[in-house]
């Protein structure tokens, strides 16, 4: 499978907007039918939630959608050897926090991704200055680990964040943790544009975006964007496969235009 | 010679860090250099210390025990930290960060609480200082801890419930990091112990060596020989209490014990992992999930610990004792009934380890911090000791 950088920076060069999903994994015993349906609907690349105790950057929605997991027995063990079996068709990036990587060990938790055929890592409590350690093992291992950057950076940081990410560059939309918002904050839009002027790597927009409509407002400078919370909340509603199917594809083709 | 500060990048030895979300590593940076300026800035320590001693009622007196050593055959020292307005050692830290808020032009304090005697301190100075708070306590310390609820909403903070996860301590730590990661550009985050990123373990120690420090004297005047106890001891939630007394005697012959609750010894139970900030030891299944602590005093059901506490410990400069629940109550009621003091439930921890190992400690002399009062413990234990 080609890696998660080589196919988004293909696709956005093909004139496309880059679409991203994330899915809890394990929220319910049907979630890899989810990653298989999104990933038919026309999603460019899937990010997989490994559940943690204590998602700091997180709201209500996928709170929710984790502690489900856990409670349901969901472990980052379970998880990648669900995906081993697995070709969703398009790259996938876990999503998880760093005590799970940490606690794992460097070295096997890159060896377990590449063996469960992910391509790249999220970390969201693993900003830049952190990276070092987990890093090594990654590049090492051919795991692309992507960073945030968020609104508060100063202009001098953001350069030195798009230099260590690798697969592309994770643009936090607004000062705040994930869930869905009303209206695209003012944030969104401008942290893209200050990545895409220092920078040649996919920039997506993630944390906020909550429809189609908005998906539109964001990619018109960014190159894309991850959608969680909205998705997930149609999820632990019961939608299923079919409900996640037809909102991505409302998206996707919102973003065809 | 005084605890070393940590490295450029947080660092007790091995622990420490600054492992938070990136929104947040540009407000931890300012905190850090306004800290070290104010730190430094001879105005700024005028005005705190004016504050402890006219507001909090600083210094707090040193007792000795006489009754108490002798039921127990070891000398013990207490340092009065339960005498500070609102009750306990949270003022000292509440006060310096607060009064850093409003120098860096902060206008609200965001805070989380266990006992609620840090979200207590928090609204104190909060109405002090004619600033905004909003304190996050779990549901179900909310309901432990009624009275200290009606506190803070009588001092004008507004209290919110967490509600996910084992509702207690470390849920309401991950509420108030949510609430900073959304309002950062016009609140602090005043955290209440020597845990979270960088510059939170190093600031909070600063802020509390004012407990070392004058007991270190206190011990000079009252001691005869080199004027030191044999043993310093204060009880550990996330170590803030004991990290003020162990500064004074840090380098001496004194040996310094935290005391743990059995259900939630970080040190004692736990492996390195990094949560809320920080890595630390901490009390996780064998995938990494926190898990939760289970101690009868909410101040110190917290599944982790400081990272200089783990640095401490790794490196064999303290030494970490566990005390189980019922040992705690039969101190509460020891030193009430041998010296009119009424301890909180936390620092009962310390006593519970003093006197289980008395015989150790026969005819030593033994500092324990006091770290606050039980007021807010009584009626929870009217239901075992009624
Ligand atoms: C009286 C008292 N002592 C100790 C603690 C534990 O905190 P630390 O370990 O930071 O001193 C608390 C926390 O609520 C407390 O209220």
């Amino acid at each position: 499978m080609t890696g998660l950088e080589a196919t988004l920076r293909a696709a956005r060069a093909a004139g496309r907007k880059l679409l991203v999903p994330y899915i809890t994994g394990g929220y319910r015993p049907e979630w890899l039918d989810v990653v298989r349906a999104v990933a038919d609907a026309g999603a460019d690349a899937i990010e997989i939630g490994i559940p943690f105790s204590d998602p700091v950057m997180d709201g209500p929605v996928i709170q929710r959608a984790s502690e489900d997991a856990l409670a349901a027995g969901a472990t980052p063990g379970g998880i990648l050897a669900a995906l081993r079996g697995h070709d969703a068709g398009v790259p996938l990036a876990v999503m998880t926090y760093y005590n799970i990587c940490f606690h794992m060990g460097h070295e096997r938790f890159a060896q377990g991704l590449v063996d469960a055929g992910v391509s790249a890592a999220i970390l969201p409590d693993l900003p830049l200055e952190e990276t070092g350690p987990w890093c090594d093992a990654a590049d090492a291992a051919g795991v692309e680990t992507v960073l945030l950057a968020a609104p508060t950076a100063p202009d001098e940081r953001l350069p030195r964040i798009c230099a260590r990410s690798r697969g592309f560059v994770y643009a936090v939309g607004l000062l705040g943790v994930t869930g869905e918002r009303d209206t695209l904050a003012a944030t969104a839009t401008s942290i893209a544009a200050r990545l895409k002027s220092v920078t040649d790597l996919p920039v997506l927009v993630g944390v906020g975006i909550s429809n189609a409509d908005q998906a539109v407002e964001a990619s018109a400078v960014a190159d894309g964007v991850v959608i969680g919370s909205a998705l997930m909340r149609i999820l632990l509603d019961g939608g299923g496969p079919e409900g996640a199917a037809a909102f991505v594809a409302g998206v996707r083709a919102a973003l065809d235009g | 010679m005084p605890l070393d500060p940590p490295t450029s990048d947080g660092r007790f030895g091995e622990f420490g860090g600054r492992f938070v979300p990136e929104t947040l590593v540009p407000a931890c940076m300012e905190l850090e250099a306004a800290f070290a300026e104010a730190w430094s800035d001879p105005a700024f320590r005028a005005e705190l210390d004016g504050l402890l001693r006219d507001y909090a009622g600083r210094p707090s007196p040193l007792t000795v025990c006489d009754r108490l050593s002798t039921e127990l055959g070891v000398q013990v020292l207490l340092k009065r930290e339960d005498l500070n307005h609102t009750g306990s050692h949270k003022i000292n830290n509440v006060l310096g960060q607060a009064l850093l808020a409003r120098r860096m032009g902060k206008e609200r304090l965001v805070a989380e609480t266990g006992a609620g005697q840090h979200g207590v301190a928090t609204a104190t100075a909060a109405a002090l200082l004619g600033m905004a708070c909003t304190v996050y306590m779990g549901e179900v310390d909310m309901r432990r801890q009624e009275l200290n609820v009606f506190r803070m909403r009588l001092l004008g903070a507004e209290v919110r419930a967490a509600m996910s996860g084992s509702r207690t301590l470390k849920d309401a730590i991950n509420e108030a990091m949510r609430d900073w990661v959304a309002t950062v550009e016009s609140t602090h985050y005043c955290l209440g112990s020597v845990m979270g990123p960088h510059p939170y373990p190093w600031m909070v120690r600063e802020l509390h060596t004012v407990i070392g420090t004058e007991a270190r004297e206190q011990c000079a005047a009252l001691l005869g020989g080199d004027g030191l106890p044999d043993v310093v001891t204060a009880c550990v939630g996330g170590g803030s209490n004991a990290i003020g007394i162990f500064s004074g005697f840090a380098g001496t012959r004194a040996e310094l014990v935290g005391v743990e609750p059995a259900g939630g010894a970080a040190v004692g139970r736990g492996a390195p992992g990094v949560v809320h900030g920080s890595k630390s030891f901490l009390l996780q299944d064998e995938w990494g999930q926190v898990q939760e602590a289970e101690s009868i005093s909410a101040g110190l059901d917290y599944p982790g610990i400081g990272p200089e506490h783990a640095h401490l410990a790794a490196a064999g400069l303290a030494r970490y004792e566990q005390v189980d629940d019922r040992e705690v109550i039969e101190a509460f009621a020891l030193l009430s009934r041998t010296e009119g003091i009424i301890p909180a439930l936390e620092p009962a921890h310390a006593l519970a380890w003093i006197s289980r190992d008395r015989e150790a400690l026969a005819g030593r002399t033994v500092l324990l911090n006091l770290s606050g009062r039980g007021d807010k413990d009584v009626a929870q234990m009217m239901e075992h000791l009624g």
